[in-house]
């Protein structure tokens, strides 16, 4: 669902990162978002909410709301609306809270 | 501890603005943000801006945040540059935490202009969650910055000046829109932008509001009903719409968290979208050093957010020792900017708000 050809815009798509979501290998753009990218490629359900785990998209994609919230590379709680794509990336559906496993120094 | 003249916190319109103005005051300014680019939300705005040629009228959003951008380079001897860096915490003796790309730094400046702007409102109906259902801001990012469609055909919720450039921006990338609805019996918008897109074929009902959203995982249907005069619903008034996206625009609410945190007073006036910082005629809040200026402290249009920032930034930047050479000229313009902006009868809810809000200098 890429915006090919616009009236006003161009879009200067970057290189080409594969990354996984949820066991499945996808393809997206590098500088553009996580959510973005699923976005793209059709999956628009990105979490869940915490107690009645009912689905949840993006809502305000500016990093507020935490309806998009994911465990990326195993970090719970990341803001995929705002967090920018890498190569290799391990994408995951957040099921709870989440958990932070802190190093005590 | 680093130590700075003013910080301004956000650098979307009102804070670019402020960190222009302050810096030619003389001020050293440390401009902070939490994305990864400056330019706020001016960088999915396609259209071209309202007001008079000294806010930019007839330019697109997107360009305007690249005139900023340049006008600011200008004072790069003056002006430091944080971005991915969200502010923490504004503390008793001023000093503010950051997160700077996982790193905990702490500024001491001499003043703080805070200029975190607005953030979509929700609106309350079963399914409201569903996946699909999403900010008109957050389909503008989608579209506009990112080059994604949201979806196949969309609903839009709120025919006020953001829910009808939306409608037309969502056209313009080959989306569907099956109509605008609002709960209000008036389109709340410029009727210019309203005829646009009911020439393009897409019917505006007023007086309608959502009933329910349907979907499973996501949003799939969606029912509407017709409101009476006392906003009731009418019985068998319901329309069935097969659509895959609602777009909410029913409002901005001010990012306030800070201001709250920091213990400036605080008022709820609807007409600024909700919860605001009491301030001064020179945009000092109740709290001595931190100032405030565009959305957060009364969502209004990006073209008053810039000219508040610029003032904000004069009044910031004089009240640490800057004075700029042409302040009393400045400050005057920009004033009268401000007035023209929220003149007629189109700028009443914001003048009856500004004026719960603005108390006299203790």
């Amino acid at each position: 669902m890429r915006i090919i050809d616009h009236p006003i815009l161009e879009f200067n798509r970057g290189e080409k990162v594969k990354f996984v979501f949820n066991g499945k290998e996808l393809e997206g753009y590098k500088g553009e978002t996580i959510a973005a990218a699923l976005h793209a490629t059709g999956i628009k359900v990105l979490g869940e909410s915490v107690f009645k785990h009912r689905h949840r998209g993006f809502y305000c994609a500016i990093g507020n709301c935490s309806s998009c919230n994911m465990v990326v590379n195993g970090e719970p709680n990341v803001r995929t609306c705002i967090t920018e794509l890498q190569d290799g990336m391990i994408v995951e559906t957040q099921h709870g809270k989440g958990v932070v496993n802190y190093e005590i120094r | 501890m680093k130590y700075v003249d003013l910080a301004v916190i956000g650098g979307g319109p009102a804070g670019l603005c402020s960190a222009i103005s302050a810096a030619s005051s003389g001020s050293k300014v440390l401009l902070i943000d939490r994305n990864k680019e400056l330019g706020g939300q001016l960088v999915k705005q396609t259209h071209m801006f309202f007001g008079s040629e000294k806010q930019y009228a007839s330019t697109r959003g997107i360009n305007i945040a690249k005139i900023l951008l340049h006008d600011l380079k200008a004072f790069d001897d003056k002006v430091e540059i944080l971005t991915s860096a969200t502010v923490l915490g504004i503390y008793e003796d001023g000093v503010i935490s950051i997160d700077y790309d996982n790193e905990y730094i702490k500024v001491k400046p001499k003043a703080v202009l805070i200029a975190t702007g607005a953030s979509e409102k929700v609106l309350a109906f079963p399914n409201n969650d569903l996946s699909g259902i999403y900010g008109a801001g957050a389909v503008q990012t989608l579209m506009n910055v990112y080059g994604i469609k949201p979806g196949k055909k969309v609903l839009m919720v709120g025919a006020g000046n953001i829910g009808l450039i939306v409608s037309y921006q969502l056209m313009q990338a080959g989306v569907d829109v099956a109509a605008v609805v609002d709960a209000a019996p008036r389109i709340g918008g410029y009727l210019v932008h309203a005829s646009k897109i009911r020439r393009m074929g897409v019917p505006i009902l007023t007086g309608y509001t959502v009933k329910e959203a349907i979907g499973d995982n996501f949003l799939q249907k969606v029912v509407l009903c017709k409101l009476d005069s006392e906003w009731k619903p009418i019985e068998g008034s319901k329309i069935e719409l097969d659509v895959d996206v609602i777009c909410i625009s029913v409002g901005l609410t001010p990012l306030t968290e800070l201001i709250i945190q920091a213990g400036c007073e605080m008022k709820y006036v609807p007409e600024l979208g909700g919860v605001v910082p009491v301030r001064d005629p020179y945009y000092q809040t109740t709290n001595k050093g931190i100032y405030v200026a565009g959305d957060v402290s009364g969502v209004e249009e990006a073209s008053s957010a810039m000219v508040e920032g610029y003032l904000a930034g004069l009044y910031a930047a004089k009240s640490i020792g800057y004075e700029h050479e042409d302040f009393n000229e400045l400050s005057q313009d920009y004033h009268v900017q401000l007035d023209a902006l929220r003149s007629g009868t189109a700028g009443e809810k914001i003048r009856s708000g500004i004026r719960k809000i603005v108390r006299e200098v203790i």
